[in-house]
């Protein structure tokens, strides 16, 4: 089955370009409910933000990082959130918080959550950054902003690419 | 119960501390455990898990029995799409043998509810965010995503971190025409949509211990709406009564303890409270009732996880008695379960609520999340007994929807526009 989540092997090292969003934007807004029978990113991910307007799965070409206020992915437990932000060419999610389910949604499918208040509040749009996740640091032209570092096992099914990747080895599947 | 040593634990602690997998006994607030949960449920809206747990080629599931399927989200299904995903969950509940609540059955919260599954202190998770409500069993529900559930068929764990809690107390007496959801929307006003993000809400104080068990459903349902990871309502004679008659036997208490940490600890008075009002677009946008009241509506629902049961049924049914719905106004009606609706046909009720100009829908989880069964239309306003009121979740995202109890979306229904339910009671 081709999957872009649960191939990809989590990414050290990732540069591109930024969209920033507001405060509680929630999986409704993320996936609209009418598309829970989808599974693929890639599928999903032609639908990504349009609960936000019909115009969004465009304005997300090309962009590789989301920037948001508080409480981003609130809502519903629905793993299609994270995966459609995936299927459309994401690579982290940077926000002052998130919503709960989707943070533990977003880290099983290997898509890197960060909590970095400093960095949404300094980000502009369309602005190019640079996520470490190993440094855990994220840089916006010549500034730095650190974050926490993530729990060695959250650390590991990020790199992994999510958990099924482990699950598939830990089984000898 | 272990102890470690004089530390005194929170609910949330205590149940992670009884499940945690390496049997250390201890659990405090930001470990990362790994954990044994003692049931799940599992929904058609993400029934990814079971496609995903197929393609690990295993020939059992390692939870055995204590696994539910349910349909309710999309049931009967509106679409090809999700009648396969229907398909799909019923040939994956035969071959493994898990639990299945068909279509019509009704809303998975409600149907564990009534079989009294939930017990004290137990680990449940659920790939809906409204699992939260197995709280009002003072069962420890966990929210949680398709890969989670994959994971917990294969292995019967998962991770999971010990939130830090909060402890909301409430006393006073409720007047006539307010309920929990009230006080929910009281707390959830207060708190916003971050105000528990990531912790546990413990639900307690004499007005809580006042409220039925369908009531405090509500307070723990609603709790998610603030960030919250689970939600616990103080196990006591009220718990274990409704226990003992629903799951035959009664199960031991479990509380958190005495002088356990909280990190939000708020007292609430309930005696003037007056009945609560949503506004759209968020759930903690809350009004007293008399600021929204006036406002036209086009549609009223009563249904969700957050009501839809015998009691939201009749409170409608007396508010409806020898009167009418607002002439152009919707007023659709969807029972929790097919027990509540069977109920309430026994009872009366679905008969004074047609004949009053009503429609019934099937039990489930009807237009709450805009799938089918009523979605709105561009411009259109509805009053909601559910939990969510975000833009487009019901259907067009230039709809308004505003949230309250059964009184007030039945007051709402006859008047034709956002009304106080105290004017219907006791006259």
């Amino acid at each position: 089955m081709k999957d872009v989540a649960r191939n990809r092997q989590g990414t050290l090292r990732e540069t591109g370009k930024v969209h920033l969003l507001g405060d509680d934007i929630n999986t409704d807004y993320i996936i609209p409910a009418v598309y829970l029978c989808l599974y693929e990113p890639e599928e999903l991910g032609r639908h990504v933000l349009e609960g936000l307007g019909p115009e969004y799965p465009a304005r997300l070409e090309g962009v590789r990082f989301v920037f948001a206020g508080r409480n981003f992915g609130s809502g519903s437990a629905r793993e299609q959130a994270p995966n459609a932000l995936l299927g459309a060419g994401i690579r982290g999610v940077v926000a002052q918080s998130f919503g709960r389910i989707f943070y533990r949604n977003s880290i099983n499918v290997g898509l890197p959550v960060i909590e970095c208040p400093d960095a949404v509040a300094a980000v502009e749009e369309g602005e190019e950054a640079t996520i470490d996740l190993t440094g855990s640091v994220i840089l916006l032209g010549t500034r730095r902003f650190a974050f926490a570092p993530f729990p060695p096992n959250v650390q590991e099914i990020i790199l992994a690419g999510g958990i099924m990747p482990l699950l598939k080895e830990k089984l000898g599947r | 119960m272990n102890r470690a040593g004089s530390y005194r634990m929170t609910f949330a602690e205590k149940v992670l501390a009884r499940t945690r997998v390496d049997g250390s006994g201890s659990a405090r607030a930001g470990e990362m455990l790994q954990v044994r949960p003692d049931r799940s449920i599992t929904l058609d809206a993400d029934a990814e898990c079971l496609v995903r747990f197929e393609e690990l080629g295993l020939d059992t599931v390692a939870p055995g029995g204590r696994v539910v399927a349910a349909m309710d989200h999309y049931a009967p299904a509106e679409s090809v799409r999700s009648a396969n995903v229907h398909a799909l969950m019923r040939r994956f509940a035969a071959r493994h043998g898990v639990e299945l609540f068909d279509v019509g059955s009704g809303i998975t919260h409600q149907l564990m509810v009534e079989r009294g599954y939930p017990k004290p202190g137990e680990l449940i998770i659920g790939t809906d965010s409204h699992t939260l409500s197995y709280g009002c069993l003072g069962a420890f529900g966990a929210p949680v995503g398709a890969t989670d559930m994959t994971a917990y068929l294969a292995t019967g764990e998962i991770w999971m971190r010990v939130p830090e809690s909060a402890r909301l107390s409430f006393d006073g007496n409720l007047s006539p025409g307010v309920y929990g959801k009230d006080m929910v929307l009281l707390a959830l006003g207060d708190l916003g949509t971050d105000g528990a993000l990531y912790q546990s809400v413990e639900w307690t104080g004499q007005a809580v211990h006042d409220l039925s068990v369908s009531e405090r459903f509500v307070l723990a349902n609603l709790s998610v709406e603030m960030g919250a990871k689970t939600a616990y309502v103080q196990v006591d004679e009220v718990t274990l009564r409704y226990l003992a008659q629903a799951a035959g036997e009664e199960p031991p208490a479990f509380n958190p303890d005495q002088g356990a940490r909280y990190v939000i600890d708020r007292k609430y008075d309930v005696s003037s409270l007056p009945p609560m009002v949503a506004a759209p677009h968020l759930p903690s946008n809350v009004h007293a009732v008399d600021e929204t009241e006036g406002v036209t509506i086009d549609q009223a629902f009563l249904g969700t996880c957050a009501s839809g049961r015998l009691e939201d049924l009749e409170v409608a049914a007396r508010i409806l008695q020898g009167r009418k719905v607002a002439p152009g106004v919707r007023f659709l009606v969807a029972p929790a379960s097919s027990g509540a609706y069977l109920a309430a046909i026994e009872a009366g009720f679905a008969a004074t609520l047609v004949s009053a100009g009503a429609t019934l829908l099937p039990p489930g989880c009807g237009p709450c999340a805009g799938i089918h069964a009523g979605v709105l239309a561009d411009g259109e306003v509805c009053i909601s007994t559910g939990n969510r009121n975000f833009r487009g979740r019901m259907g067009s995202r230039e709809a308004e929807i505003y949230l309250a109890s059964a009184a007030t979306v039945a007051a709402s229904a006859v008047r034709g526009k956002i009304a106080d339910p105290r004017e219907f009671m006791g006259g």
